[in-house]
């Protein structure tokens, strides 16, 4: 694997590097991988993430492609059943969905509906919008689409210390897997002192953080809004557990499950709109599986029910964070939690630090 | 000589107001992805004086001189991109989604081709209405590579419908130049030719050209003989979205982006103005009333009230 990729100190080392650090593995473990996506190989190189790869494999590997973003997944899709390995990268996910077609009634069915005899080893990276104007059309995450339809799987990564095994895992897999990458997460650096090694086996749900007090499950950057909530409320003397589900399954569920019999208490945190979304499945199956448990109705946290506007003004009520997590722990509760996160004043709130300038 | 003077003053308009966007977009006060016509103005200001107000116009990401040449409303526009009560959506849709349907421009959408199918369906509807009106749909090379707009220009020629697709090809999606998405000898017009589009090609920088061509189109179109598209040729002089030059990248030839610059629509029509024997004065009177007018817009987009967040669930349906 190239060299150069691989930081000095895990530290160091933010999300978008560590994407990209998963695609150079990747080309270089399996020879008959390709990776395509408009853009790809400009100077921009998707946001960082695909830097070199172009230069190190051959622009007969990785190449840009025409604005043809339907007809494109369909000629991925082709390849991969053919025996090649392909990775798609979408700027923003809303421009995929003009491939929801071959996505859907191919890529997704293929192994099942011909018995098993094929198969379809494609990974689409879609990236997800938020804020400085994005608005309704560059802003969509609309995850819950893609984990209703079986055949397909959905994973959807928030940090830095799992994300390159997350992706390169997502790659050999060999079905179809959509990743979903929040924008706001690219520069986002390492906390952890270690990053997990890229074969490490893949995790669906992660628990962050212990706690006796209430169960949040959170995916995206919800994550890291969940993570801030935690520390503030345990200096108030409140402890939450903090899920992850990475990927939008159900086979490690029994994490959720065991986690809200401790506590007795579920806040889930949807970075999606919050009607008929993942929210709402984690919210049925948990009262499924534990409602003799539950000492609280489950809630939801999630984006309102319509698009999100462009307008500065407009965008202010539209997200969630931090304090909105905490507002409701605390409701749940039944106490009253002094003082908000003295969130950075520096920063406006449609930015997720002044590291983003615009546009995209 | 008066109409050489109407060209300059429309395609130095829509330059100056777009050079005023990027002067004061580092404020960080208009916060969303703006796609300037910067070097592009001549298309639209050429095909728009071939339109009527009651033609519809529909166009893409980049869209402000469609816009703005068609009649839309300058204030709306400042006040949108502000994020203000008073842009043409209240602070909804930002660059990439105008309207103004007062001045015949239906809208702008962000998905690249994505609004070539709406215009077509426009042009149904004039057609089934006998409406003795027309249909613009301005779109770049990158859409001629998307389904939906051979789906469409296949539907338009199929029915005949009262559409002009134009292109303007600017050599490219993003960074990404036509050889990495096109084969090479493509021509956008045999393609269009073959779909049953009568096409034609022009220097989309020499507007008088543009307009002549787009007259002629127009009137076939109106007069019910079928689709047509132009392909204006053309190059955008700053980045793909935002402010600034973007040269310093080396995707563009530095040869090229210099031959394209010697031929910006702005210069060359102000050398045809001075050697016609227009008095100088004149020209910077001219200048002089669109930068108060500009000035106003701007004022008027500052001093808007701000959109009220609590009303954002409203005009959900209808
Ligand atoms: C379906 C889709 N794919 C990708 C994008 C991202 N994108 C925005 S503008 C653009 C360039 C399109 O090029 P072209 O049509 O030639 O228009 P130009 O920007 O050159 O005016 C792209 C790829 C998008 N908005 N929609
Ligand atoms: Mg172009």
């Amino acid at each position: 694997m190239t060299g150069t990729y691989m930081p000095e100190s895990p530290n160091n080392t933010t999300f978008r590097e560590q994407l990209n650090l998963a695609q150079h593995a990747a080309m270089e473990a399996d020879k008959s991988m390709l990776s395509f996506g408009l853009g790809i190989s400009d100077p921009k190189a998707i946001f960082g993430t695909t830097a070199n790869l172009a230069e190190s494999f051959g622009s007969h590997r990785v190449f840009d492609m025409p604005t043809s973003e339907n007809a494109m997944t369909g000629i991925g899709i082709g390849a991969a059943i053919a025996g090649s390995r392909v990775l798609m990268t979408h700027q923003r996910m809303d421009f995929f969905l003009l491939a929801m077609d071959q996505l859907v009634n191919n890529a997704a069915k293929w192994h099942y509906m011909f018995n098993g005899q094929m198969k379809v080893p494609l990974t689409i990276r879609l990236i997800v919008g938020r804020g400085w104007g994005q608005g309704p059309t560059h802003a969509q995450n609309l995850q819950s689409w893609f984990a209703h339809v079986p055949g397909l799987k959905v994973v959807v990564p928030s940090k830095t210390d799992a994300v390159a095994s997350q992706l390169y895992s997502a790659i050999m897999d060999d079905n179809p897997v959509i990743f979903i990458e929040h924008r706001w997460l690219h520069e986002q650096q390492c906390g952890s002192t270690s990053v997990l090694p890229l074969q490490s086996p893949h995790e669906s749900v992660r628990v962050h953080r212990q706690g006796a007090d209430c169960t949040i499950v959170a995916n995206s950057f919800m994550v890291l809004e969940a993570l801030i909530a935690a520390d503030f409320l345990q200096h108030r003397g409140i402890n939450v557990e903090v899920v992850e589900t990475v990927s939008l399954e159900q086979s490690e569920w029994q994490k959720i499950y065991d986690s809200v019999e401790k506590t007795g208490r579920l806040l889930v945190c949807d970075s999606a709109h919050g009607h008929f979304s993942v929210a709402s499945e984690v919210v049925s199956s948990v009262t499924e599986q534990c409602f003799k448990a539950l000492t609280e109705a489950p809630r939801r946290l999630c984006l309102p029910p319509y698009p999100e506007p462009t307008s500065y003004y407009l965008t202010k009520p539209f997200y969630r964070n931090a304090n909105d997590i905490v507002a409701a722990v605390a409701e749940m509760m039944g106490v009253k939690v002094a003082g908000g996160i003295e969130l950075d004043v520096s920063t406006p709130h449609d930015v997720p630090g002044n590291w983003f300038k615009g546009p995209f | 000589m008066n109409k050489l003077l109407a060209y300059y003053h429309d395609v130095l308009r829509i330059r100056l107001i777009e050079e005023a966007i990027a002067t004061r977009y580092s404020d960080q006060q208009m916060r969303c992805p703006t796609h300037l016509s910067i070097g592009q103005e001549a298309a639209a200001v050429g095909v728009s004086r071939s339109l009527r107000v009651t033609d519809n116009v529909y166009s893409s990401h980049r869209a402000h001189a469609h816009y703005l040449a068609k009649g839309g409303s300058l204030k709306a526009l400042i006040a949108e991109l502000y994020g203000k009560q008073d842009g043409c959506t209240g602070g909804r849709g930002g660059s990439m989604h105008l309207t103004d349907l007062d001045a015949g421009f239906i809208a702008s959408t962000a998905i690249v081709g994505n609004s070539i199918p709406l215009a077509v369906g426009n042009a149904l509807h004039q057609q089934v209405q006998r409406l003795d009106h027309i249909t613009v749909t301005y779109f770049g090379d990158g859409a001629t590579e998307e389904g939906s707009f051979y789906e469409a220009a296949n539907f338009a020629a199929l029915k005949q419908l009262p559409v002009l697709f134009v292109c303007e090809n600017n050599r490219f999606s993003v960074y990404s130049p036509m050889t990495v998405r096109q084969p090479s000898g493509r021509s956008i017009v045999e393609l269009s030719r073959a779909i049953g589009l009568r096409a034609e090609e022009v220097d989309g920088n020499d507007v008088e050209a543009v307009h002549k061509a787009s007259e002629t189109l127009v009137d076939k179109v109106r007069k019910g003989e079928g689709p047509a598209l132009l392909e204006c040729h053309t190059y955008r002089h700053r980045e793909h979205c935002g402010p600034n030059f973007d040269d310093q990248l080396g995707y563009r030839a530095p040869e090229e982006v210099e031959q394209w610059m010697q031929r910006d629509p702005v210069t060359q029509l102000h050398n045809k103005l001075v050697s016609a024997g227009v008095d100088e004065s004149r020209l910077v009177l001219l200048k002089q009333q669109i930068e108060d007018e500009i000035y106003e817009a701007f004022a008027f987009a500052k001093a808007s009230s701000t959109p009220n967040p609590d009303y954002n669930d409203r005009y959900l349906y209808a």
